[in-house]
């Protein structure tokens, strides 16, 4: 089954509407990262960069590092920042807390807020997106992909 | 007879870096990919990710070398470990302990990884099939032993090679000095071919180069002028105070005269042709200062992604070598 | 001959393949033995009632083994081994005879110690001890050893061991004492110089593995030099342990132009190469050094053409202290007693060498060496024999292993050919 996601960005650039100027839109690599470059020319602000989280996922231990050639590429002073962290999908919130360690190990903004394309539920922290284009609660046994192809951004459902 | 690789596990992950000699290509390339990551964490406010936390690490030096020690002591911090410096020189084996005995005592202490460095071949190896036998999971990553190995030194250099040339499919690269007991020297040798680098040459007076050197798959030079003409990459090796004078050479000034890097002989390799040495130098006995501190040298930058290289294998090594 | 049923001891080995070396007996037959002789062969002795019956059927019936280089540890390590313990290994491994090389602690350079080491071995009376005497004093390659006192007391040549001369005066003047005397030099050709400081074989293994290097020219300079002074002094010599393919060459001339030389190579050496050594494997390192596959075919094809004339265990009991540290802190050698018989039929296999010429060469050639005979398996023989079975495997463990070193190159492997019972002067010494 696969949903359009260029919609859904359309969608979640509307929640979001009318934010401050100096707004700074983040991505969460690799998915968030393409979504928050269109997302950043919808909303008309500067995009900030990119987020790698490998370097302080929690599962290190049991399955060591993860292979990534991306390292994060913030342009901006994250100091005093309004950040609009953006990912594709939102399920046990690990990944977004990832995010944000790896965030402040560039300095301490003064806002962040989180926004996904599909909140599918799942959560196993206390972490909730501020702006939420569709939320679709999954079977944990089922994978929800973004797939980039000619430049056309889909989400696929697949079996896990 | 030979027997399983004792740094790789059953399905070719790393799980000690003892020598690059045998390693896969695709376990090179991961750990030159890994350490990108890690180039910047140095430039962030916070110089820290906590990848090894709740680690212990001890950096075991039977040889003393503050220099190598103080790389492996940062890495293993800016990857939040606990570190904790054995100069073995000065305890245990002094008192006539045995290295395994050593190495029982600090696993007890749970150690979850040893960095060695140690004046005879093989030592890494024989610490880590140790510990793969009693307590599989404690890592092992060689810091130098003897002649044999200096696998982070090897990858660094990889790593600087690739940051100013991209790709070693069309270098010529080439190592100059005391190949015979260099360990930066086979190190290199083995990453440079394993990476697909099709011309590596190495340059030396025959007392300095090992026997049957070109199994290796190198080319062997007496004459430094033609050694490294046209080259890419000059990488100069350390020589050592005692071999400056006796039965392998007469003098360092003579050595200078014939091996050490001068503007006129570095003339004859490329324009852009980067100069690289593994420190610590010893200006105008391999090096002319002149070329040291001159524009094609990146042997500063070198140190910097020596830290990066040695975050990444400590990150791949305590996760098992998955990556 | 007439038998004295009532004091003698009568001892039968039934219907075994007699394979006899030295008589170029090859077929099945009983051995009967009174005492420490043979009776007969084939046919029964008139009257015959035997005390004992060994079934031999299935095994091979041959000459006990002459070991030229057995270390026993004894005196001055006797944490490493026994005389006790490597004796009952001998047995273990069908060898009858072997050579003790000088180099206990303090070093046989003395009567006294050679007689004390013969009079152990008589009282325990597994096998035939014969010692080495040093061929300097301390085995330091400064003063010479009483050559004299010390064949007195039962030496049967002179040895330097692993330790060098490096005076070459000293050499020399060794050489023409002994040749004063017609005793025999046993040198193991290494120059001291050239070997100096060196760990594996100087080649591409020991390049890429960083070992400091023991170069073929260590082997080829101590010939060469040993050959010359031969020419000069005219005494007898046995070189221990070639490694090298030059070293044979040097050898093969040497004989040729008809210096009174003899050598033997260790049986690692026929089989094993420093490509072995695999990553850093301790249980690799000997001295000499196993060298290239090229130097260890030539050493095979030596052994062949006769240019070698004996293959020797040199076994070397080390304990596990010796053997767990890093590969240039490794004492060399091995423990082989017990696998000299497995890996000279193994080498033979490879080689395609017919099953007496090759334990002709851990046997009767040896023995010449000594000046000693060994076989034939005929009435009147002394009764040292070896009876085995060729097809049977065996694993080498530190459970299996009778000597007191566990440490060997084929321990957790299994070799083929095993010995059932060993018989040192009529008595049985050993059984499976």
């Amino acid at each position: 089954m696969q949903l359009d996601a260029e919609q859904l960005i359309d969608v979640l650039a509307e929640k979001i509407g009318a934010t401050d100027e100096g707004t700074v839109v983040v991505g969460i690599h690799s998915g968030g990262a393409w979504i928050a470059e269109r997302l950043a020319t919808r909303l008309g602000r500067a995009l900030g960069g990119s987020i790698a989280v490998t370097l302080h996922r929690d599962d290190f231990a049991h399955r060591g590092l993860h292979p990534q050639k991306q390292s994060t590429a913030l342009d901006f002073s994250v100091d005093g920042s309004d950040v609009l962290l953006v990912d594709d999908v939102l399920e046990s919130g690990r990944t977004v807390r990832a995010a944000l360690n790896e965030l402040f190990d560039f300095g301490r903004p003064k806002r962040v807020r989180l926004a996904v394309l599909i909140d599918r539920a799942g959560r196993e922290l206390p972490i909730e997106a501020q702006f939420v284009a569709m939320t679709l609660p999954l079977d944990p046994n089922q994978a929800l992909d973004l797939t980039r192809a000619d430049g056309h951004l889909r989400f696929e459902i697949l079996p896990r | 007879m030979l027997t399983t690789n004792p740094q790789l596990t059953a399905d070719k992950k790393l799980r000690h870096l003892l020598t690059i000699d045998g390693l896969p290509k695709a376990i090179i390339e991961n750990i030159l990919d890994t350490a990108a990551q890690f180039v910047s964490v140095g430039d962030r406010e916070v110089k820290k990710v906590p990848l090894l936390r709740g680690k212990s690490v001890f950096n075991l030096f039977f040889e003393n070398s503050t220099r190598t020690r103080t790389t492996f002591e940062i890495a293993a911090k800016r990857l939040s470990a606990d570190v904790i410096n054995l100069n073995i020189g000065a305890s245990s084996t002094a008192k006539g302990e045995s290295l395994i005995d050593t190495i029982d005592n600090l696993i007890a202490m749970d150690a979850d990884m040893f960095v060695v460095r140690h004046a005879q071949s093989g030592a890494p190896h024989l610490i880590a099939k140790h510990t793969n036998l009693v307590r599989p999971g404690v890592a092992v990553v060689n810091a130098g032993d003897g002649r044999h190995a200096h696998p982070t030194q090897g990858l660094l250099d990889m790593y600087t090679i690739r940051h100013y040339k991209k790709s070693f499919h069309n270098l010529s690269v080439a190592i100059v000095g005391d190949i015979l007991h260099s360990r930066v020297a086979r190190s290199g040798i083995h990453a440079l071919t394993t990476l697909g680098c099709p011309d590596v040459r190495v340059v030396g007076p025959k007392t300095l180069i090992p026997t049957e050197c070109e199994r290796m798959g190198v080319s062997v030079h007496h004459d430094m002028k033609r050694g490294i003409e046209g080259c890419d990459v000059v990488m100069m090796l350390r020589l050592q105070n005692e071999r400056m004078e006796g039965p392998l050479l007469p003098s360092a000034q003579e050595f200078y005269k014939s091996f050490g890097l001068t503007a006129e002989k570095l003339a004859r390799a490329k324009p852009d042709a980067i100069v690289m040495h593994p420190g610590p130098m010893n200006r105008g006995v391999e090096i002319e200062s002149r070329i040291a501190d001159g524009a094609q040298a990146v042997i500063l930058p070198q140190v910097t992604f020596g830290i990066a290289v040695r975050m990444a294998v400590m990150s791949i090594v305590a996760g098992g070598g998955a990556a | 001959m007439s038998i004295d049923t009532t004091t003698s001891t009568q001892l039968e080995i039934r219907s075994g393949r007699v394979l006899d070396p030295a008589s170029g007996t090859d077929q099945v037959a009983s051995v009967f033995m009174t005492d420490d002789r043979i009776t007969a062969v084939g046919q029964a002795p008139a009257g015959w009632k035997p005390d004992k019956v060994l079934d031999a059927a299935g095994k091979i019936v041959t000459a006990g083994l002459v070991d030229l280089s057995a270390r026993l540890r004894e005196p001055g390590y006797e944490h490493k081994a026994t005389l006790e313990s490597e004796l009952m290994a001998a047995s273990a491994g069908g060898v009858t005879s072997l050579v003790v090389p000088p180099d206990t602690e303090p070093v046989l350079d003395e009567p006294g110690l050679v007689e004390m080491l013969k009079r152990r071995g008589w009282t325990l009376n597994q096998a035939r001890i014969y010692p080495l005497g040093a061929l300097t004093a301390g085995l330091k390659g400064e003063k010479l050893a009483e050559m004299l006192e010390l064949t007195e007391a039962g030496c049967l040549g002179f040895f330097q061991a692993d330790r060098p001369i490096v005076d070459t005066t000293v050499l020399y003047r060794a050489m023409q004492y002994a040749a004063t005397y017609g005793f025999t030099i046993w040198l193991r050709p290494e120059d001291a110089h050239l070997a100096r400081g060196g760990i594996a074989h100087d080649g591409e293994v020991a390049s890429r593995l960083g070992l400091a290097g023991i170069p073929v020219t260590a082997e080829t300079v101590a010939i060469a030099t040993i050959t010359t002074l031969m020419r000069e002094t005219g005494v007898r010599v046995h070189l221990a342990r070639l490694s090298s393919a030059k070293g044979v060459e040097l050898v093969r001339r040497a004989k040729a132009e008809g210096l009174p030389l003899t050598c033997d190579v260790g049986i690692h050496h026929l089989l094993l190469t420093d490509r072995d050594i695999g990553y850093f494997d301790s249980q690799y390192r000997f001295a000499p050094p196993l060298r290239s596959p090229a130097d260890r075919d030539a050493l095979s094809a030596a052994v062949i053409d006769g240019t070698i004339d004996a293959i020797c265990s040199d076994h070397t009991p080390t304990d596990d202290d010796e053997k767990n540290v890093p590969f240039g802190e490794a004492t060399p050698g091995a423990s082989a007693l017990e696998m000299l018989l497995p890996l000279t039929l193994k080498w033979a296999e490879q080689q395609h060498v017919p099953l007496a010429e090759a334990i002709a060469r851990i046997s009767l050639k040896p023995a010449r060496i000594l000046g000693k005979t060994q076989g034939p398996i005929t009435a009147g023989a002394l009764a040292d024999l070896c009876i085995f079975d060729p097809r049977a495997y065996w694993a080498v463990t530190r459970e299996t292993l009778v000597s007191q070193g566990k440490n060997t190159p084929w321990l957790g492997r299994e070799l083929q050919g095993k010995v059932a019972h060993t018989i040192c002067a009529g008595r049985i010494v050993y059984s499976a």
